[in-house]
């Protein structure tokens, strides 16, 4: 994936030869020998496994947005990646593979408690495998379970972080879009442009509006911009600054800014507050604003029908 | 590296083509000081269009350029200046004053022209 | 954590003032900066290097690019060991100057940044200590 680079690096999973690093070589070798063990008892009983969890998935109603077949399909690729943890050690093909499943699941409404319970369902499915399997030997099944918990366990958070960052990924860049979106510089006419700010104003949008426009200024060689605050609800002492940083930045790239829309409230507030915006041009609406600045730029509208009557009557 | 200043008709053309140090800075103000007189310059252009940075010394030294050119007979424009710049300025607190400012050189020409042409077709008119 | 070296930067003179700005703006765009942030991060060092220069005559930039938890961005610290600032407080309000500047040095440079510190003994020195993060 192309984008993949731009996440954070997570940390890897120590291998089974540090899982149990402070007790010594023989502890340490005998851990990987019962991973190894436990790796080849989970291939072996892949099919009934795989199938079990599926099972249980289904059973605790999660994945309801999803088939039987892609159920079993996800659970397959979930249950081979797993069982690749606990040979290698590494988490980064899981990590990656986690990502890719979380991109697929997350537009149809899976949620993170699903996400959480499936794995936490097939950490329980192995765990009662090798109950089965080792229970005859108490001190056996303990040094299994030793083995394979830590690395249950960072399976199950790769995974669940995995799906939550995915998903503040998603977020962000709807954030994102959302502001692209609420703040469109409008060319009007030539070297007329027109900003409509519609909602709130927060110091990040703020910021992203006057980039926008500045931009827009260059891109379209606009000389007179109208910025129409119609639809901001609420303007208080950080948004007329902002306002004001904005025409003085317009200003400095040659362009005149006309403010509109500033509602009688807001204009009451502001004096209260003691902003000072008499330096600003502001007229009070948006048709007022645009015949302004088609003043300014040497435009003359006339009426087509009316045109030649005056003409006429002259 | 020195400013090059062109000129042209009765005006100035100063295009800085690097970043440039205090020092040159108060160099392109003296150049441009001596060469209004010279010429008797009625415009003064000077394109920032390369400055990815004006700090307040930058500002001031064309603030200085503009009231000296002023008390001397011409009118300046700073055009060019880009939209990051811009904004970082007004964040600083940076405000040009009264110097006239336009988008590009083109721009610049033109509001010379307009600022200058009065007094020069009273003249030829007359 | 990947803590990248810190590249120090002499100032001795106004040419270094321009270095200074040119580097941490190479330094922030590879610490993932992009747009007008750039342009906001050199402007701060070009006027933190021209206090240096101003008041200390000689004095050093070190940038630096800082990993914290969820976030990461820059590190300006600028040092000197001039006459330092009586009053931080004085030295802090728009429109003081005691060089030649319009005043708007220090204040101007602390809206720019997210974080701004100042530390200054009377003929010890001045540091300066200021981040950006990244949005």
């Amino acid at each position: 994936m192309a984008d993949s680079k731009k996440r954070d690096k997570r940390t890897r999973i120590p291998g089974p030869s540090s899982l149990a690093s402070p007790m010594g070589t023989a502890m340490l070798e005998s851990t990987a020998v019962l991973l190894r063990e436990l790796v080849s008892h989970l291939r072996e009983n892949r099919t009934q496994l795989r199938e079990e969890w599926a099972r249980r998935i289904t059973e605790s109603q999660l994945l309801v947005a999803m088939t039987q077949e892609e159920i079993f399909k996800e659970a397959t690729a979930v249950y081979d990646n797993y069982v690749a943890v606990l040979e290698t050690g590494s988490v980064e093909a899981l990590e990656a593979y986690a990502r890719d499943l979380s991109e697929r699941i997350i537009p149809r409404g899976v949620e993170t408690r699903e996400v959480l319970g499936i794995v936490l369902l097939l950490r329980d499915v192995l765990a009662r495998s090798l109950f089965k399997k080792y229970q005859a030997d108490f001190g056996l099944l303990n040094r299994v379970l030793d083995a394979y918990e830590p690395a249950a366990n960072r399976i199950a958070n790769t995974v669940g972080v995995g799906f939550v960052q995915e998903r503040e990924r998603i977020i962000r860049q709807q954030q994102e879009a959302i502001r692209e979106l609420s703040t469109p510089v409008l060319q009007v006419r030539e070297r007329l442009l027109i900003l409509p700010i519609i909602g709130v104003i927060d110091p990040q949008r703020a910021r992203q509006v006057t980039e926008q426009l500045l931009r827009g200024i260059r891109a379209n060689r606009a000389k007179v911009v109208v910025i129409d605050i119609t639809g901001v609800p609420s303007v208080d002492s950080t948004v007329a600054n902002h306002l004001v940083q904005t025409v003085d930045a317009s200003r400095l790239m040659g362009a005149t800014v006309i403010v509109t829309g500033l509602s009688s409230e807001i204009a009451q507030t502001l004096v209260t507050i003691g902003v000072d915006l008499t330096k600003m041009k502001t007229i009070g609406d948006l048709q007022g604003g645009i015949e302004e600045a088609e003043r300014l730029l040497g435009y003359r509208v006339t009426m087509m029908m009316q045109a030649p009557e005056q003409t006429a009557a002259k | 590296m020195r400013v090059p200043i062109l000129k042209q008709g009765g005006y100035l053309i100063a295009s800085i083509q690097s970043a440039l140090s205090d020092y040159e800075l108060l160099q392109l103000r003296d150049d441009l000081s001596a060469q209004v007189g010279r010429f008797r310059s009625r415009g003064v252009i000077v394109d920032v269009t390369v400055l990815d940075v004006m700090d307040s010394f930058a500002v001031r030294t064309l603030r200085a350029i503009a009231q000296i050119g002023h008390m001397r007979g011409a009118e300046t424009v700073i055009v060019g200046i880009q939209p990051e710049v811009a904004f970082a300025m007004v964040q600083l607190g940076l405000a040009l004053g009264d110097v006239e400012t336009a988008l590009d050189l083109e721009e610049g020409l033109a509001l010379l022209d307009l600022r200058t042409k009065r007094g020069e077709s009273h003249v030829t008119e007359s | 954590m990947s803590l990248k070296a810190e590249i120090h930067i002499p100032i001795n003179s106004d040419a270094d003032i321009v270095t200074a700005r040119q580097q941490g703006r190479e330094l922030a765009q590879q610490a993932g900066f992009n747009g007008s942030d750039l342009t906001v991060i050199s402007t701060a060092i070009s006027e933190v290097a021209r206090n240096i220069v101003e008041h200390a005559r000689s004095g050093e930039i070190v940038l630096s690019v800082a990993n914290g938890p969820g976030r990461s961005g820059l590190v300006v610290v600028a040092r000197d060991h001039g006459p330092g600032i009586l009053d931080i407080s004085l030295a802090m309000q728009d429109g003081y100057s005691t060089g030649k500047g319009l005043g708007l040095g220090l204040p101007g440079t602390r809206r720019l940044m997210d974080e701004f510190e100042i530390t200054s003994k009377p003929g010890a020195g001045t540091t300066v200590t200021m981040k950006k993060w990244r949005r």
